[in-house]
C-alpha cells in the first residue's frame, strides 16, 4: 500500500526536482513558482542533490544559462511563471530550435496589463508555437508524474526537444492536495543516466552550436523540426506505458471522462476539469448524457484520436482560460480544427473562464450545461464565443 | 606557466579561427580573436552573441571555430557562457568530466554594452570562472553602422548622422571597463591589438585567475570608420598614442597603466582618417573636437594618478 500524503503542487515539484537530480538549475523567482524553487534549493543547501543552482538575473537569462548548460552536456531544469515565461519568449526558439531537452515547470499565470499573479493559461498558450512539448495537469499528482515522464521525452534519442510542465498557479501550487510519491530510486531508475548528445564540453570532439542559417536551409530545418514534433506520439506514449508500470496510474494523450454515451460535452484543461467531473456526475443523476475531454499533451496535438473522441456529441462547449482577443481562444481553435474533417461536426462553442484568477465555481458549469442543452434542443442562438462569469 | 609570446614561437602555434570566415578584410575583430587564441594554452570553449563574428564564423554545415563554441541569442551571451561554465563545475564535482578548460566570451560592443549589459552584470555578480572579452568597434555594425552606447562623442552613424541640425552623437561613451571594475571582479583590462604583446599577456594573466574576468579590446571597423581596410593597426596604435584608448589593467582593485606614450599626440591625429569624424573638422563643429579633447586629457590625468606608478615604459 502506497503512502498518500498531503503537499501543495509546488512542494510535489520541487520533490520530483529533487529525486531527479538534474546537473544543472537555472532560476529565477516569480510568484506563483517561487515557493518550488524555494525549497529546492533547500535541497541544495542540505546537499541533497548534486544540482549546480544558477540564480541569476532574469527569466531571459535563466533559459539562457539553461540553454548554455543544456548544450554543455548534462540534464537541465527551470521553472516559471506568467511574465517570466514572457521573458523567455526569445530563447525558447531558441532551445527547441538547437534540440535541448530542458524541462521547466510553467506554473501558470497571467499576463500584465492589468497586473495579476492568479492563473490562467495565458503565458504558456503564448509560447504554444515555440516547438517545446506541452504537458498540461489537473493537480499536484499529475504534475509530479508528467514532470517524472517529461525527462524521459525530453531526452529520448529521437526527440531531443524540451518540455514545459504546466500546472495552475495558486489553485494547485499553493493548495493542499493528496496524492502520491514514487520511492526515490524508483524515479532515479525509470528517468535513467543522462546520455550526452554532441555536447559542447566533449572537449576533444569540438563542436559548433547556433549557425546562421538563411534562405538557403532555414525553411528545411524547420521542417525537420516540425518532423520531430510527429514523433512524440509514439514516445510518450512508450513512456505512458512504462510510468503505468511503476505508478499503477496510466495517462493518455488526453484524459476522457463519461464521454462514450455522451450527447454533450466539455472540453477543458487544468484544473477547472475537477470542478467540472463533479457537475457531470451530478448532470449524470439528473439522466443529462454529458462527458469531458481534458487534454494533456497539448503539443504535439493528438488532432485524429481527439476527433474520433469527440465526433459523436451533439453540442461542445470549449472552455479556454487564455484568449485570443479578436479571435477564438486557443484551446477552441485546436478542437474546431479537429473536428473539421469529421462528416458529422458537434456545434462548437467557446467560452471564457478564470481569467486572473476568477474563481470557476459549480455554477458556472451548470451554466455551460444548460445553454448546451438548449443548444441541442434548438431553443437558442448559438453565441460562438463569449466570456462567462463576468460581474454585473 | 603560459607560453611564450615570441613571435617565432607563436608562429608554430596553431590558428583555432579557420581561414574562410567571411569576415570584411582589414577587419579588427578577426585579429583581436585570433591574438586572443594564440596567447591561451589550455583548451578554451567560446561563446559569442549575434553580431559581426558570429555570423561570419558559423554558417550553415560551416563553422571556422576549431574548438567548442556556442551562439544563443544577442542579448545574453554572459548568460549563456555561465550555463556552460556551471554545467562544467557540475560534471567536474560528480567525476564525469576531467579536463580543464577555460571559457570565453567574444562579443561586440553593442551586445555588451547595451543589449546584453543586464546579462554581464549578473554573471559578473555570481563570480562564473570566465573571461569575457569585448571587441569594441563603437557601433552596431552588423546591423549597418547604428550608434551604440560604446560610440564616441560626435561620432557620425547611420543613426546619428551628422546633419545641419545634429553634428553626430551628441552623447559621450559609457565607461564600460570602469563599470565592469566597479563589479569589483579580479581582472578588468583594456588592450588594443596595435600592442599585441600587451593585449596577450593580458589574456595570459587574466586566465591565470579564478573568477570573471573583463577585457575591452579596441576593435577598428573600416565600414563603420570610414577608413582605409589596412589601417586597422595604424588607427589602434593612435588610438592609444592620444590616450583616447589606454592600456591599463586593474587587478584586485589596484590600477596600472601598462603603457605610456612618449609622446602623447593630440586627439585630432586619431580622428581625421576617420570619415565618421570628417564633419568635425568644420568650423562650426570644432567645439566638439575640443570638448572631446578636455575630456580625454582629464581621463588620462585622472588614470595616471591611479596606477602610473608602476606603469611600463615601451
Amino acid at each position: 500500500m502506497k503512502k498518500k500524503i498531503a503537499v501543495t503542487g509546488n512542494e510535489a515539484l520541487a520533490e520530483a526536482l529533487r529525486q531527479i537530480n538534474p546537473d544543472v538549475c537555472a532560476a529565477y523567482p516569480i510568484t506563483p513558482q517561487t515557493d518550488m524553487m524555494q525549497r529546492f534549493s533547500e535541497f541544495v543547501a542540505d546537499g541533497l542533490v548534486d544540482t549546480e543552482l544558477m540564480l541569476v538575473e532574469s527569466e531571459h537569462s535563466a533559459m539562457s544559462a539553461c540553454i548554455g548548460a543544456s548544450a554543455g552536456g548534462g540534464r537541465v531544469a527551470t521553472a516559471t511563471s506568467g511574465p517570466g515565461l514572457a521573458l523567455m519568449w526569445e530563447m525558447l526558439y531558441v532551445a527547441s530550435g538547437m534540440r535541448c531537452p530542458i524541462v521547466m515547470p510553467v506554473i501558470n499565470r497571467a499576463l500584465s496589463a492589468p497586473l495579476n499573479i492568479h492563473c490562467d493559461h495565458s503565458d504558456a498558450m503564448g509560447a504554444r508555437d515555440s516547438g517545446w512539448i506541452q504537458l498540461w495537469s489537473e493537480n499536484a499528482q499529475e504534475a509530479y508524474d508528467n514532470m517524472i515522464m517529461a525527462f524521459r521525452i525530453a531526452e529520448h534519442t529521437d526527440i531531443r526537444l524540451p518540455v514545459m510542465v504546466c500546472m495552475d498557479g495558486f489553485i494547485i501550487s499553493h493548495s493542499l492536495g493528496i496524492m502520491e510519491f514514487l520511492a526515490d530510486d524508483v524515479v532515479r531508475k525509470f528517468i535513467r543516466k543522462f546520455t550526452p548528445h554532441e555536447a559542447l564540453l566533449d572537449i576533444n570532439h569540438p563542436v559548433s552550436y547556433g549557425p546562421l542559417i538563411v534562405t538557403d536551409q532555414y525553411h528545411e530545418y524547420k521542417n525537420a523540426q516540425n518532423n520531430i514534433m510527429s514523433e512524440v506520439f509514439d514516445v510518450a506514449s512508450d513512456v505512458a506505458a512504462e510510468f503505468e508500470n511503476i505508478s499503477g496510474r496510466r495517462y493518455g494523450f488526453f484524459e476522457t471522462y463519461k464521454l462514450e454515451d455522451a450527447e454533450i460535452g466539455i472540453v477543458i484543461l487544468n484544473s477547472a476539469a475537477g470542478t467540472c467531473k463533479d457537475m457531470i456526475d451530478e448532470a449524470r443523476r439528473e439522466g443529462i448524457k454529458i462527458g469531458l475531454l481534458k487534454p494533456r499533451l497539448f503539443r504535439p496535438f493528438p488532432y485524429e484520436m481527439i476527433a474520433a473522441a469527440l465526433s459523436h456529441l451533439k453540442v461542445i462547449c470549449v472552455l479556454d482560460r487564455s484568449d485570443s482577443f479578436g479571435a477564438h481562444a486557443p484551446l477552441f481553435v485546436e478542437i474546431a480544427t479537429s473536428l473539421y474533417n469529421c462528416k458529422q461536426r458537434p456545434v462548437l462553442i467557446n467560452r471564457i473562464y478564470g481569467l486572473g484568477g476568477r474563481d470557476f465555481m459549480p455554477e458556472h458549469v451548470s451554466g455551460v450545461i444548460n445553454e448546451m442543452i438548449d443548444i441541442a434542443g434548438k431553443k437558442i442562438e448559438i453565441i460562438p464565443k463569449k466570456y462567462i462569469s463576468l460581474r454585473k | 606557466m603560459s607560453s611564450s609570446l615570441k613571435i617565432k614561437e607563436l608562429s608554430k602555434k596553431e590558428i583555432l579561427l579557420a581561414q574562410g570566415h567571411r569576415m570584411c578584410q582589414g577587419c579588427g575583430a578577426s585579429i583581436v580573436v585570433k591574438m586572443v587564441m594564440l596567447a591561451i594554452d589550455k583548451p578554451i570553449v567560446a561563446c559569442s552573441p549575434t553580431g559581426c563574428l558570429e555570423v561570419t564564423t558559423c554558417i550553415s554545415d560551416y563553422t571556422s571555430w576549431k574548438i567548442p563554441w556556442i551562439h544563443s541569442a544577442f542579448e545574453n551571451a554572459a548568460a549563456t557562457m555561465a550555463g556552460v561554465e556551471t554545467m562544467y563545475r557540475s560534471l567536474k564535482k560528480q567525476g564525469k568530466i576531467s579536463e580543464d578548460m577555460s571559457f570565453v566570451v567574444f562579443a561586440g560592443d553593442g551586445g555588451t554594452y547595451d543589449i546584453g549589459f543586464q546579462s554581464l552584470s549578473g554573471a559578473l555578480e555570481r563570480g562564473h570562472d570566465m573571461l569575457y572579452i569585448c571587441y569594441d568597434n563603437g557601433a552596431y555594425m552588423n546591423t549597418g553602422i547604428q550608434r551604440s552606447g560604446a560610440t564616441p562623442f560626435g561620432a557620425s552613424t547611420t543613426t546619428s548622422p551628422a546633419g545641419s541640425a545634429v553634428p553626430g552623437k551628441i552623447h559621450q561613451r559609457k565607461d564600460i571597463t570602469r563599470i565592469m571594475a566597479a563589479h569589483n571582479i579580479p581582472y578588468v583590462a583594456q588592450a588594443s591589438p596595435s600592442h599585441h604583446l600587451d593585449l596577450m599577456r593580458k589574456i595570459q594573466k587574466a586566465l591565470s585567475i579564478e573568477g570573471p574576468k573583463y577585457i575591452n579590446i579596441l576593435s577598428p571597423c573600416h565600414r563603420g570608420w570610414r577608413s582605409k581596410p589596412d589601417d586597422a593597426i595604424a588607427l589602434s596604435r593612435l588610438a592609444v598614442n592620444t590616450s583616447f584608448w589606454p592600456l591599463f589593467e586593474i587587478e584586485n582593485g589596484k590600477t596600472r597603466v601598462t603603457y605610456i606614450p612618449k609622446d602623447k599626440r593630440p586627439l585630432r591625429e586619431f580622428l581625421r582618417p576617420q570619415g565618421r569624424f570628417a564633419h568635425l573638422f568644420q568650423p562650426e563643429n570644432e567645439w566638439i573636437i575640443e570638448k572631446s579633447q578636455a575630456k580625454i586629457d582629464a581621463d588620462w590625468s585622472a588614470l595616471l594618478a591611479e596606477g602610473a606608478c608602476e606603469a611600463i615604459e615601451e
